[in-house]
């Protein structure tokens, strides 16, 4: 198998510094929808000019640079062991050059390992295989702000009056954004998981971020549903930063998967707009960064 | 709420200038400035203010020079990306504000102790530090959060680091910075921005809710 430390150190570098068009686009609608003067307004401002300067000084969008996270599609020829030991290369190499701040804390003593490699979590990395030869890796930058604010409710809640139903985990949903306020770093994006259990929760819940900004969600009931979170989060006059405001939430992706009969998790994962996703695909001799 | 005059404020702060402070007011803040979060909050009360701890000779100097920088100063709740780490050559890449609220149980007391004249942050803080906001007084001053490369520009010079084995996040730097941006979002006449919108947003969810 090749050596694609290079393309992979360069897809950190991307995700880091060079926030992807769709994204800038929706702040930038997010800027104008604030009142003129307004602290929410001053605070959009602030954030359209810190992602030009990034993407031209090629410094992190965020200090937070997360835990790195890669989902990796690979076809026949690809060996997930040396791809692992390639992208723990190329997280230590961008760290090196500042395009990551270094993150991996050990739990029991504090020390920060200083290189970005802690154990086989950190980064994580899914792998999935795929049919044909080709090779798909997403890389998605969280920082903890928003990680933090991240909820997992287990319906029925009687707090919220939430059954098990869409209407419930609507309730539930509206809760969690009211619940971040500004913290994770509004206008932020929601990625939704319905069922599994808690811990598939969390990872589909990631994975319905991967999805773009502008797909459609192929089932109608969820689209409308996402559709509807994002307006009704929206009169909650949050605002970016939790300074009050037209903007809290800038879109949302919701996923279903199966459930136990006796568990119905509503798992929310809450992106902060900074909200850092890149792809590299390889193709033969082809390489793609999008 | 409407954005009002900008102003500029220069570190170490008066009494006067605080007071002056409301919420909702942008600032650009200019002066030398200390970054300190988690582990640097929790080093403040176990070694100097609760005292559960011994107190090394090495830090005992270190907590004399900080509390010279930190008399009428202000803490940054940073964990910034720095580079030069190797030859000691500190440059601030990236250094945009942490969530502040972690150190709710510490900062009061922190910031008593150090006759601090502010805080910088995310996400606004509880009642214990508007309560120290009012008493000394203080301020809580609110950095847009993410905006780590614009922040960084702002940061003129690193000046020095304390407690580096902390990591590069958790240590102590010293900056200078220059018109800083900032929005006041707690005062020291006992007013919360954070408070005023989490309980206008609670009586809109209730209303959705409702429906």
């Amino acid at each position: 198998m090749r050596d694609i430390t290079n393309e992979l150190v360069e897809l950190v570098r991307l995700t880091s510094t060079d926030l992807p068009k769709s994204i800038q686009d929706a702040l930038i609608n997010a800027r104008q929808a604030e009142d003129k003067g307004s602290a929410a307004e001053a605070a959009m401002v602030s954030i359209l000019e810190n992602v030009e300067m990034s993407r031209r000084n090629q410094t992190p969008i965020c200090q937070d640079t997360g835990t790195p996270l890669f989902f990796v599609k690979y076809g026949q020829g690809w060996e997930p062991g040396a791809l692992k030991a390639q992208i723990r290369a190329a997280i230590a190499e961008a760290t090196k050059r500042s395009y990551l701040r270094p993150n991996a804390v050990d739990s029991l003593h504090g020390k920060n390992t200083g290189n970005n490699l802690g154990d086989d979590n950190f980064p994580t990395i899914h792998f999935q295989e795929v049919a044909g030869d080709g090779l798909t890796i997403d890389l998605m930058l969280k920082g903890g702000g928003c990680e933090n604010v991240g909820r997992q409710y287990s319906l029925p809640d009687v707090g919220l009056g939430a059954d098990r139903d869409l209407e419930g985990v609507r309730k539930v949903v509206l809760d969690a954004v009211y619940q971040a306020q500004g913290q994770g770093c509004a206008p932020g994006f929601l990625g939704v998981a319905i069922g599994g259990d808690r811990g598939s929760g969390y990872l589909v819940s990631k994975e319905a971020l991967l999805t773009g900004l502008h797909e459609d969600n192929p089932d109608p009931e969820l689209s409308a549903l996402e559709q509807r979170i994002t307006e009704e989060a929206n009169t909650l006059e949050i605002g970016p930063m939790g300074f009050g405001g037209k903007s809290t939430v800038l879109g949302t992706k919701i996923r279903a998967s199966h459930r136990l009969p006796a568990s119905y998790f509503v798992t929310i994962s809450y992106m902060c707009w900074a909200y850092r996703h890149r792809t590299l695909t390889i193709e033969g001799t082809q390489v793609n960064y999008a | 709420m409407s954005a009002k005059e900008l102003k500029r404020i220069t570190v170490p702060i008066s009494d006067e200038a605080i007071r002056d402070l409301k919420i909702g007011d942008s600032v650009l803040l200019s002066g030398i400035m200390v970054t300190g979060r988690d582990t640097v909050h929790k080093w403040f009360m176990d070694n100097f203010i609760a005292k559960t701890v011994p107190v090394s000779a090495e830090d005992a100097l270190v907590y004399e020079e900080l509390k010279r920088l930190l008399q009428d100063g202000v803490i940054y709740h940073c964990g910034p990306v720095v580079s030069g780490l190797q030859d000691k050559n500190y440059r601030f890449v990236a250094a945009g504000p942490t969530t502040s609220i972690r150190e709710e149980a510490y900062q009061g007391a922190v910031m008593e102790h150090f006759h601090m004249k502010g805080v910088i942050g995310k996400g606004g803080m509880g009642p214990k530090t508007l309560a120290a906001c009012a008493k000394i007084p203080a301020v809580y001053f609110h950095a847009i959060g993410g905006a780590a490369s614009l922040i960084a520009e702002s940061v003129k010079k690193v000046l020095g680091v304390y407690k580096l084995e902390f990591g590069v996040p958790e240590a102590l730097w010293v900056i200078q910075v220059e018109d800083f941006p900032v929005v006041v979002t707690m005062d020291s006449h006992g007013n919360s921005l954070h408070d005023e919108i989490q309980k206008q947003s609670l009586e809109k969810l209730e209303s959705i809710l409702a429906k």
